[in-house]
Protein backbone atom coordinates (compact mmCIF):
# COMPACT_ATOMS: atom_id res chain seq x y z
CA UNK A 1 0.00 0.00 0.00
CA UNK A 2 1.16 3.74 -0.90
CA UNK A 3 -0.11 6.48 -0.70
CA UNK A 4 0.65 9.95 -2.21
CA UNK A 5 1.49 12.86 -0.10
CA UNK A 6 -1.75 14.83 -1.83
CA UNK A 7 -3.81 11.58 -0.28
CA UNK A 8 -1.77 12.09 3.36
CA UNK A 9 -2.17 15.85 3.53
CA UNK A 10 -6.35 15.22 2.62
CA UNK A 11 -6.63 12.61 5.87
CA UNK A 12 -4.29 15.06 8.39
CA UNK A 13 -6.74 17.62 7.25
CA UNK A 14 -9.72 15.32 7.85
CA UNK A 15 -8.68 14.30 11.17
CA UNK A 16 -8.33 17.63 12.37
CA UNK A 17 -11.37 18.47 11.45
CA UNK A 18 -13.41 15.90 13.35
CA UNK A 19 -10.87 15.22 15.85
CA UNK A 20 -10.98 11.22 14.51
CA UNK A 21 -7.31 10.29 14.09
CA UNK A 22 -8.42 6.61 13.41
CA UNK A 23 -8.02 6.79 9.55
CA UNK A 24 -4.37 8.50 9.88
CA UNK A 25 -3.36 5.64 12.27
CA UNK A 26 -4.88 3.27 9.58
CA UNK A 27 -2.97 4.79 6.59
CA UNK A 28 0.41 4.04 8.31
CA UNK A 29 0.84 -0.13 8.42
CA UNK A 30 3.33 0.24 11.30
CA UNK A 31 0.71 1.53 13.64
CA UNK A 32 -2.29 -0.34 11.77
CA UNK A 33 -0.10 -3.61 12.66
CA UNK A 34 0.84 -3.09 16.24
CA UNK A 35 -3.19 -2.00 16.97
CA UNK A 36 -2.77 1.47 18.79
CA UNK A 37 -5.25 3.91 18.84
CA UNK A 38 -5.86 7.39 19.23
CA UNK A 39 -7.58 9.33 21.35
CA UNK A 40 -7.93 13.55 20.97
CA UNK A 41 -9.80 15.40 24.08
CA UNK A 42 -9.21 18.69 23.34
CA UNK A 43 -5.82 20.16 23.44
CA UNK A 44 -5.09 16.45 24.96
CA UNK A 45 -4.09 13.06 23.27
CA UNK A 46 -4.20 9.51 24.75
CA UNK A 47 -2.49 6.57 22.67
CA UNK A 48 -3.62 3.13 23.46
CA UNK A 49 -1.53 -0.08 22.30
CA UNK A 50 -4.72 -2.50 23.31
CA UNK A 51 -3.24 -6.35 24.15
CA UNK A 52 -2.50 -8.49 21.73
CA UNK A 53 -0.99 -11.70 20.76
CA UNK A 54 1.45 -10.80 18.25
CA UNK A 55 3.01 -7.99 20.26
CA UNK A 56 4.37 -10.47 23.06
CA UNK A 57 7.95 -10.95 23.62
CA UNK A 58 8.67 -13.33 26.37
CA UNK A 59 5.71 -15.85 26.28
CA UNK A 60 6.21 -16.50 29.77
CA UNK A 61 5.63 -13.98 31.67
CA UNK A 62 3.80 -13.25 29.32
CA UNK A 63 5.36 -10.00 28.43
CA UNK A 64 4.86 -7.13 25.14
CA UNK A 65 8.10 -7.23 23.65
CA UNK A 66 10.44 -4.20 24.60
CA UNK A 67 10.54 -3.06 21.11
CA UNK A 68 6.65 -2.97 20.54
CA UNK A 69 6.56 -0.81 23.48
CA UNK A 70 9.26 1.73 21.51
CA UNK A 71 7.39 1.45 18.68
CA UNK A 72 4.16 2.60 19.54
CA UNK A 73 6.16 5.39 22.23
CA UNK A 74 7.94 6.70 19.07
CA UNK A 75 4.77 6.30 17.19
CA UNK A 76 2.59 8.16 19.80
CA UNK A 77 5.46 11.13 19.79
CA UNK A 78 5.03 11.70 15.57
CA UNK A 79 0.93 11.45 15.50
CA UNK A 80 1.40 13.98 18.91
CA UNK A 81 3.19 16.42 16.84
CA UNK A 82 1.13 16.34 13.81
CA UNK A 83 -1.72 16.63 15.93
CA UNK A 84 -0.91 19.98 17.39
CA UNK A 85 1.48 21.70 14.92
CA UNK A 86 0.06 23.10 11.41
CA UNK A 87 2.46 20.71 9.40
CA UNK A 88 1.22 17.74 7.21
CA UNK A 89 4.38 15.88 6.87
CA UNK A 90 5.40 13.00 8.54
CA UNK A 91 8.14 14.20 11.34
CA UNK A 92 11.78 12.09 10.74
CA UNK A 93 12.97 10.58 13.66
CA UNK A 94 16.77 11.42 14.61
CA UNK A 95 17.11 9.70 17.51
CA UNK A 96 15.29 7.71 20.11
CA UNK A 97 15.90 7.11 23.77
CA UNK A 98 13.96 4.54 26.13
CA UNK A 99 14.17 3.57 29.89
CA UNK A 100 12.28 0.37 30.80
CA UNK A 101 11.19 0.80 34.35
CA UNK A 102 8.71 -2.14 34.94
CA UNK A 103 7.97 -5.15 32.94
CA UNK A 104 5.38 -4.48 30.09
CA UNK A 105 2.71 -7.26 31.08
CA UNK A 106 0.52 -8.51 28.45
CA UNK A 107 -2.36 -5.94 29.41
CA UNK A 108 -3.45 -2.84 27.36
CA UNK A 109 -0.18 -0.03 27.20
CA UNK A 110 -1.22 3.75 27.50
CA UNK A 111 1.14 6.86 26.93
CA UNK A 112 0.93 10.18 26.71
CA UNK A 113 3.62 12.83 25.18
CA UNK A 114 5.04 16.09 26.28
CA UNK A 115 6.14 18.51 23.47
CA UNK A 116 9.48 20.05 25.66
CA UNK A 117 10.40 22.09 22.38
CA UNK A 118 9.02 22.21 19.42
CA UNK A 119 11.86 24.45 17.26
CA UNK A 120 10.94 25.38 13.16
CA UNK A 121 13.44 22.58 12.19
CA UNK A 122 13.57 19.97 15.19
CA UNK A 123 11.17 18.91 17.57
CA UNK A 124 12.22 17.46 21.13
CA UNK A 125 9.25 15.25 22.91
CA UNK A 126 9.40 13.21 26.32
CA UNK A 127 6.91 10.20 26.35
CA UNK A 128 5.33 7.97 29.10
CA UNK A 129 3.83 4.76 28.90
CA UNK A 130 2.01 2.80 31.71
CA UNK A 131 -0.58 -0.08 32.63
CA UNK A 132 -1.70 0.36 35.69
CA UNK A 133 -1.59 3.92 36.34
CA UNK A 134 0.06 6.91 34.45
CA UNK A 135 2.34 7.18 38.10
CA UNK A 136 3.85 3.89 37.62
CA UNK A 137 5.25 4.38 34.32
CA UNK A 138 6.49 1.10 32.46
CA UNK A 139 8.89 2.85 30.30
CA UNK A 140 9.64 6.35 29.58
CA UNK A 141 11.36 7.92 26.52
CA UNK A 142 12.18 10.71 24.44
CA UNK A 143 13.03 11.52 20.87
CA UNK A 144 14.11 14.30 18.29
CA UNK A 145 12.42 14.59 15.22
CA UNK A 146 13.41 16.21 11.70
CA UNK A 147 9.77 18.70 11.12
CA UNK A 148 10.83 20.41 7.72
CA UNK B 1 26.11 -25.03 13.81
CA UNK B 2 28.01 -23.67 16.83
CA UNK B 3 26.91 -23.69 20.25
CA UNK B 4 26.33 -20.03 20.56
CA UNK B 5 24.41 -19.90 17.52
CA UNK B 6 22.35 -22.74 18.08
CA UNK B 7 21.30 -20.48 21.47
CA UNK B 8 20.85 -17.65 19.70
CA UNK B 9 18.55 -19.15 17.25
CA UNK B 10 16.40 -20.69 19.87
CA UNK B 11 16.45 -17.67 22.03
CA UNK B 12 14.81 -15.83 18.80
CA UNK B 13 12.37 -18.65 18.28
CA UNK B 14 10.39 -17.94 21.33
CA UNK B 15 9.88 -14.75 20.81
CA UNK B 16 6.61 -14.48 19.26
CA UNK B 17 7.01 -10.38 18.09
CA UNK B 18 10.22 -11.41 16.54
CA UNK B 19 8.28 -14.55 14.21
CA UNK B 20 5.49 -12.00 13.56
CA UNK B 21 8.36 -9.69 11.87
CA UNK B 22 9.97 -12.87 10.48
CA UNK B 23 13.41 -11.83 12.38
CA UNK B 24 16.17 -14.92 11.57
CA UNK B 25 19.80 -15.19 13.08
CA UNK B 26 22.31 -14.36 10.43
CA UNK B 27 25.51 -14.92 12.69
CA UNK B 28 26.29 -15.95 16.18
CA UNK B 29 29.72 -16.32 17.43
CA UNK B 30 32.43 -14.85 20.32
CA UNK B 31 32.21 -11.45 18.03
CA UNK B 32 28.82 -11.07 18.32
CA UNK B 33 25.64 -11.85 16.58
CA UNK B 34 23.46 -10.29 13.37
CA UNK B 35 19.91 -10.54 12.83
CA UNK B 36 18.20 -10.10 9.64
CA UNK B 37 14.71 -8.00 8.96
CA UNK B 38 13.09 -8.71 5.87
CA UNK B 39 11.28 -5.34 4.69
CA UNK B 40 7.67 -6.15 4.94
CA UNK B 41 4.84 -3.49 3.77
CA UNK B 42 3.41 -4.33 7.00
CA UNK B 43 6.13 -2.18 8.72
CA UNK B 44 6.29 0.82 6.56
CA UNK B 45 6.16 3.82 8.53
CA UNK B 46 5.51 6.11 6.07
CA UNK B 47 3.14 5.53 3.41
CA UNK B 48 4.12 7.94 1.18
CA UNK B 49 7.83 6.62 1.15
CA UNK B 50 7.68 3.32 2.08
CA UNK B 51 10.47 3.61 4.83
CA UNK B 52 10.34 1.01 7.49
CA UNK B 53 9.32 2.49 11.04
CA UNK B 54 11.80 3.35 13.33
CA UNK B 55 9.81 0.65 15.75
CA UNK B 56 10.67 -1.70 13.48
CA UNK B 57 14.11 -0.96 13.52
CA UNK B 58 14.26 -0.72 17.32
CA UNK B 59 12.60 -4.54 18.02
CA UNK B 60 15.40 -5.34 15.51
CA UNK B 61 17.91 -3.98 18.10
CA UNK B 62 16.74 -4.62 21.08
CA UNK B 63 16.29 -8.03 19.90
CA UNK B 64 20.13 -8.23 19.02
CA UNK B 65 21.25 -6.45 21.82
CA UNK B 66 19.64 -8.69 24.04
CA UNK B 67 20.22 -11.72 22.46
CA UNK B 68 24.31 -10.89 21.91
CA UNK B 69 24.47 -11.38 25.46
CA UNK B 70 24.34 -15.27 24.72
CA UNK B 71 27.55 -14.68 22.72
CA UNK B 72 29.84 -13.67 25.92
CA UNK B 73 27.88 -15.15 28.39
CA UNK B 74 28.61 -19.09 29.41
CA UNK B 75 25.07 -19.75 30.59
CA UNK B 76 21.99 -19.01 29.44
CA UNK B 77 21.16 -15.72 31.60
CA UNK B 78 17.66 -13.53 31.65
CA UNK B 79 18.76 -9.76 30.59
CA UNK B 80 15.64 -7.43 30.46
CA UNK B 81 16.62 -4.16 28.64
CA UNK B 82 17.49 -0.85 31.16
CA UNK B 83 17.77 1.28 28.27
CA UNK B 84 18.56 1.94 24.44
CA UNK B 85 19.34 4.82 22.39
CA UNK B 86 19.11 4.48 18.37
CA UNK B 87 20.98 7.27 16.32
CA UNK B 88 19.61 7.16 12.86
CA UNK B 89 21.86 8.15 10.28
CA UNK B 90 20.00 7.66 6.81
CA UNK B 91 16.71 6.56 6.76
CA UNK B 92 16.34 2.88 5.70
CA UNK B 93 15.66 2.05 1.50
CA UNK B 94 11.99 0.97 0.70
CA UNK B 95 12.28 -3.03 -0.20
CA UNK B 96 15.72 -3.80 1.07
CA UNK B 97 15.92 -6.19 4.01
CA UNK B 98 17.64 -4.67 7.24
CA UNK B 99 20.29 -6.26 8.80
CA UNK B 100 21.21 -5.37 12.75
CA UNK B 101 24.46 -6.17 14.07
CA UNK B 102 25.20 -6.19 18.02
CA UNK B 103 28.06 -7.22 20.75
CA UNK B 104 28.87 -6.51 24.18
CA UNK B 105 31.39 -4.44 24.82
CA UNK B 106 31.60 -4.77 29.15
CA UNK B 107 30.38 -7.70 30.97
CA UNK B 108 29.81 -6.62 34.96
CA UNK B 109 28.07 -8.58 37.16
CA UNK B 110 25.44 -6.68 37.31
CA UNK B 111 24.94 -5.19 33.84
CA UNK B 112 26.10 -5.83 30.19
CA UNK B 113 26.57 -2.75 28.61
CA UNK B 114 26.22 -3.43 24.14
CA UNK B 115 26.24 -1.57 21.10
CA UNK B 116 25.64 -2.16 17.49
CA UNK B 117 24.09 -1.02 14.20
CA UNK B 118 21.43 -1.47 11.52
CA UNK B 119 22.58 -1.53 8.10
CA UNK B 120 21.33 -2.67 4.40
CA UNK B 121 24.33 -3.83 2.86
CA UNK B 122 27.58 -2.49 4.58
CA UNK B 123 28.12 -2.08 8.54
CA UNK B 124 30.47 0.71 7.78
CA UNK B 125 27.30 2.06 6.49
CA UNK B 126 25.04 2.43 9.23
CA UNK B 127 20.99 3.33 9.30
CA UNK B 128 21.47 3.61 12.41
CA UNK B 129 23.99 3.40 15.30
CA UNK B 130 22.58 1.73 18.72
CA UNK B 131 24.00 1.74 22.74
CA UNK B 132 21.86 -0.58 25.48
CA UNK B 133 22.27 -1.38 28.35
CA UNK B 134 20.93 -4.48 30.02
CA UNK B 135 20.55 -6.16 33.64
CA UNK B 136 21.90 -9.52 34.64
CA UNK B 137 19.39 -11.64 36.72
CA UNK B 138 21.44 -14.64 37.31
CA UNK B 139 21.03 -17.92 35.32
CA UNK B 140 17.54 -18.78 34.39
CA UNK B 141 15.16 -21.08 36.58
CA UNK B 142 15.26 -23.64 33.59
CA UNK B 143 18.30 -22.94 31.19
CA UNK B 144 16.77 -22.07 27.99
CA UNK B 145 13.35 -20.78 29.28
CA UNK B 146 12.29 -17.49 29.29
CA UNK B 147 10.99 -18.37 33.13
CA UNK B 148 11.04 -14.90 35.37
CA UNK B 149 12.25 -14.96 38.73
CA UNK B 150 10.49 -11.75 39.90
CA UNK B 151 8.06 -9.45 38.16
CA UNK B 152 11.03 -6.70 36.78
CA UNK B 153 11.68 -8.86 34.03
CA UNK B 154 10.55 -9.49 30.11
CA UNK B 155 10.81 -5.91 28.36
Amino acid sequence: MSLSEEQVQDIISRSRETGDYGELVEAIPYAKMIGMQVKRMGNEAFFCLPSAQNNIGNPVLPALHGGVIAGFMEQSAMLHLMMFMNSEVFPKIIDFSVDYLRAGLYRDTYATCQVWRQGRRVGNVAITAWQTRSSEPIATARAHFKLD
Amino acid sequence: MSEIELRARNFLSVLRHCQHLQMTVEQADEQGLIIKLPYSDNIVGNPVTGVIHGGAITTLMDTCCGISTVCYLPEFEICPTLDLRIDYMHPAEPGKPIFGFAECYRVTPTVIFTRGVAYHEDRDEPIAHVVGTFMRMGKAVNPGSLKAHGDEEGA
